[in-house]
C-alpha cells in the first residue's frame, strides 16, 4: 500500500479527491506514530486531531507553490495550536517544501524542525507559533495586508478550544469582525479535549457557535466531521457559498484519532509513546491505511 | 522651543506617512494620547484602532509586517511591555519582524496618573529580548530621528517616548549611527544621560564645570545596541561614571552600562541614578523626577560624592 501511496504523493500538486486526503491522512498519521515513538517527544493527541483538516488544506485548498514558498500572493497558513507540529511538518514535508527524511529529526538538537513552528527556519511556516492564543491576532494582520495590498489570498487559522482559552482570542475576533475582514477563516479543531483534561473540566466553551456569532463571525450551520475528509470538503464550499466575513468553521474531532486507546484521552496530548503502546497502535494506524487504500483503488 | 515629544512623533508618523506607503499605524483607545491620531486622519484606510486590547494589537502587526507591511504599535509604553510582551517576543522579535513599538508615556512622564500607569521597568523587559533594538530618546528631534532610523532597519526596534515638553539637546547626527553622542569633552568624571534626563545632566555638567571638575558628558539614547566604545573610552580616562536613567536602576540602562564595565574588566567607580527599586506615586511630572533624584541637583551631589 506505500507503494501506492507514494504515487499518489508523486504529483502533489494536484488537487486531491475525498477518498485521496483520505488515503494520505492515514499515512501522515502513522508516520507521526512512528516519529514521535522514535523520537520519544513530541504532541500525539492534537496532532491526530487535526491530520484530516491540514491534509486537505495543503492537497485540496491553499493556493500556494512549494517551489515559491514567500509568494507574496500565497495563501497563509498559521496552525496556532503550534504544538501538532509534527502534523504541520509531515504534510509540508511530503507536500514538497523540504525532504521527507528530515522530519525524523524532529525535536532533535541541531534540527530546523523545532518543537514548535519556526516561520525563520522551515520552509513553508507562515508564522512560528507555540504560545496559545496568538494566532487568530496574527491571521488578521495578514488578512488586513491582503486587502491594503490590493492582493485576494486568504488566511487561515487552525485553533483548538484550548487555544480559545487565551483573552487575546476574543480580542482578535471582535477586531476581525469590525473591520469585517474578508479572506480570513478561523478553523476550530474541536475535539474538546484540552491538556489537563477534557474541555468540560478544564474551560467549557459550550455554545461555540452561539459565543462566535455574537462577536459577529459567520459561523457554520451544518455539522462537520473533521476526522472525515468529505466533510472537510463540504465546509470549503461552504466557505466559498457567500461572501459574509469573517467565517468561522467549527470541525468536530477526535483527539488522539486513530489510536483507540488515545482516542478522547487527555492524558496522551503529549505523552511518550511506549514501545508496547507504539506496537499497538501500529496496528491499528496501518488497518487505516490499508482499508483506506483499498477504497481508493478498487 | 519645547515641544513635547508625542507630538513630534505624531506628526513625524504624517510626515512618513507620505513618503512610506507601507507604513501602517495602529492603536489601542489611547490615539488621542500618543497622538496617532494625526496619522489617522491623515491616512484613515492606513490606521487600525484595536480597541483596549494590547496583545491582539501586538499581534496583528506582525501579521500585518510578515506580508511586507511596516506597522508602528502605539499604546502606553506600561501596557506594551505588560501585556503585549509575549506578542512582541514570540510574534515579532522571534520572527525578526520590522514593527516598531512606540512606548508612549514612558517613564513617569504620566505623572498625574500614577504607579499604575508609569512605567519604569519596559526597558528592563525589551533588552532582555534578543533581535529588539531598545531606544530611548531625549527630546523631540531624537523622537523623529528614531522613526527614521527604525524605518530603515529590518528588525524591530522599541521606542520609548515620553509624554511632556522637555528641553531638547543639540540634535546630533550620530544618534542614528547607532552611537553615543558627546556633548562635553572632559578629564574628571563620565556622566552618561539616557532619555529626558539629558537636559538635567547638561546642566549639572555646567554647574560642576563651574566648581571647578573637568566632565566628559554622554548621551545614549541607544540601550541596545549599546555603543561600549565610546563609553568604556571614556570611563577608562576618567574612572568614574554616572548613569541617569527615568526607569528602576535596576535591569535598564544603567544594568547595561555596568554589565558592559564588568564584561570588559574597566576598573572605575560607579553610581546609577534613577527610580530606586520602588513603586513611585502621583504628582506633578518635574516635582516627582526631582523626588527620585532625576534631577541636576541629585547629579551634582552624587558627582561631588564620587570626584571627593
Ligand atoms: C500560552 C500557552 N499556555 C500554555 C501552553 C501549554 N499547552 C500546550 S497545548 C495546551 C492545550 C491546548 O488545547 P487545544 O488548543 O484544544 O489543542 P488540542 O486539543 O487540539 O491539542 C496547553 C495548555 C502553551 N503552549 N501556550
Amino acid at each position: 500500500m506505500d507503494a501506492k501511496v507514494k504515487t499518489l504523493l508523486e504529483n502533489p500538486n494536484k488537487k486531491m479527491n475525498s477518498d485521496e486526503l483520505s488515503l494520505l491522512s492515514a499515512f501522515f498519521r502513522k508516520n507521526m506514530w512512528d516519529v514521535l515513538h522514535q523520537r520519544g517527544t513530541g504532541h500525539w493527541g492534537g496532532s491526530a486531531s487535526s491530520t484530516e483538516l491540514i491534509t486537505s488544506l495543503y492537497f485540496n485548498r491553499l493556493n500556494i507553490e512549494p517551489k515559491n514558498p514567500k509568494d507574496k500572493k500565497r495563501d497563509r497558513f498559521i496552525l496556532s495550536k503550534g504544538h501538532a507540529s509534527i502534523n504541520l511538518y509531515t504534510v509540508l514535508a511530503n507536500r514538497g517544501y523540504f525532504p521527507v527524511e528530515d522530519v525524523k529529526t524532529f525535536r532533535q538538537f541541531g534540527s530546523y524542525l523545532q518543537g514548535h513552528p519556526c516561520m525563520t527556519k522551515i520552509l513553508g511556516v507562515d508564522m512560528s507559533t507555540g504560545a496559545l492564543g496568538h494566532g487568530l491576532s496574527i491571521g488578521l494582520g495578514m488578512a488586513l495586508a491582503s486587502k491594503l495590498s490590493d492582493d485576494s489570498y486568504c488566511t487561515y487559522v487552525m485553533t483548538g478550544e484550548g487555544c480559545l482559552n487565551e483573552g487575546q482570542s476574543w480580542e482578535a475576533l471582535m477586531m476581525a469582525s469590525k473591520y469585517k475582514v474578508k479572506n480570513l477563516v478561523l478553523m476550530i479543531d474541536y475535539n474538546k479535549v484540552q491538556l489537563d483534561g477534557t474541555m468540560e473540566e478544564i474551560m467549557p466553551l459550550d455554545n461555540l457557535k452561539d459565543k462566535l456569532t455574537a462577536f459577529g463571525w459567520h459561523v457554520n450551520n451544518e455539522k462537520y466531521d473533521g476526522n472525515k475528509t468529505s466533510d472537510i470538503l463540504s465546509s470549503f464550499d461552504w466557505i466559498d457559498s457567500d461572501d459574509i466575513w469573517p467565517k468561522a468553521v467549527i470541525y468536530d474531532t477526535i483527539k488522539g484519532k486513530g489510536v483507540s486507546f488515545t482516542e478522547g484521552k487527555n492524558t496522551w496530548h503529549g505523552k511518550v509513546i511506549d514501545d508496547e503502546s507504539y506496537e499497538k497502535g501500529l496496528i491499528e494506524l496501518q488497518k487505516d491505511i490499508q482499508e483506506k487504500g483499498v477504497r481508493l483503488w478498487k | 522651543m519645547e515641544i513635547a515629544m508625542r507630538d513630534a512623533w505624531g506628526n513625524a508618523l504624517v510626515e512618513k506617512g507620505k513618503t512610506h506607503p507601507e507604513l501602517v499605524v495602529l492603536d489601542a483607545d489611547v490615539s488621542g494620547s500618543t497622538k496617532s491620531i494625526l496619522f489617522q486622519k491623515e491616512f484613515p484606510s492606513r490606521f487600525f484602532n484595536c480597541g483596549v486590547a494590547e496583545a491582539n494589537m501586538v499581534g496583528t502587526a506582525a501579521g500585518l509586517a510578515s506580508a511586507g507591511f511596516r506597522p508602528v504599535v502605539n499604546a502606553f509604553a506600561i501596557f506594551l511591555a505588560l501585556k503585549g510582551t509575549d506578542q512582541i517576543r514570540n510574534a515579532i522579535a522571534y520572527n525578526n519582524l520590522p514593527v516598531i513599538i512606540a512606548g508612549a508615556y514612558g517613564g513617569l512622564s504620566d505623572s498625574y496618573d500614577g504607579a499604575s500607569h508609569q512605567s519604569i521597568a519596559d526597558i528592563a523587559i525589551m533588552r532582555a529580548i534578543p533581535n529588539l533594538k531598545v531606544i530611548v530618546p531625549s527630546d523631540s528631534n531624537q523622537a523623529e530621528q528614531a522613526l527614521e532610523y527604525a524605518l530603515k532597519q529590518e528588525s524591530p526596534v522599541y521606542i520609548r517616548l515620553n509624554r511632556n515638553p522637555m528641553p531638547e539637546i543639540e540634535k546630533s547626527e550620530e544618534f542614528i549611527k547607532e552611537k553615543a553622542i558627546k556633548m562635553i569633552d572632559g578629564n574628571d568624571i563620565t556622566i552618561i544621560s539616557n532619555g529626558i534626563t539629558a537636559s538635567f545632566a547638561l546642566e549639572a555638567s555646567k554647574e560642576l564645570e563651574e566648581k571647578g571638575y573637568s566632565v566628559e558628558l554622554i548621551n545614549s539614547p541607544f540601550v541596545k545596541p549599546l555603543d561600549e566604545e565610546t563609553i568604556l573610552k571614556s570611563i577608562r580616562k576618567t574612572k568614574k561614571v554616572i548613569t541617569i536613567e527615568e526607569h528602576n536602576i535596576i535591569g535598564g540602562f544603567s544594568s547595561a552600562v555596568s554589565e558592559s564595565i564588568v564584561k570588559n574588566n574597566v576598573c572605575c567607580k560607579f553610581k546609577a541614578i534613577g527610580v530606586e527599586d520602588t513603586f513611585t506615586q502621583t504628582g506633578d511630572y518635574k516635582e516627582l523626577l526631582s523626588f527620585y533624584g532625576i534631577s541636576k541637583e541629585n547629579i551634582v551631589n552624587q558627582a561631588l560624592k564620587i570626584l571627593n
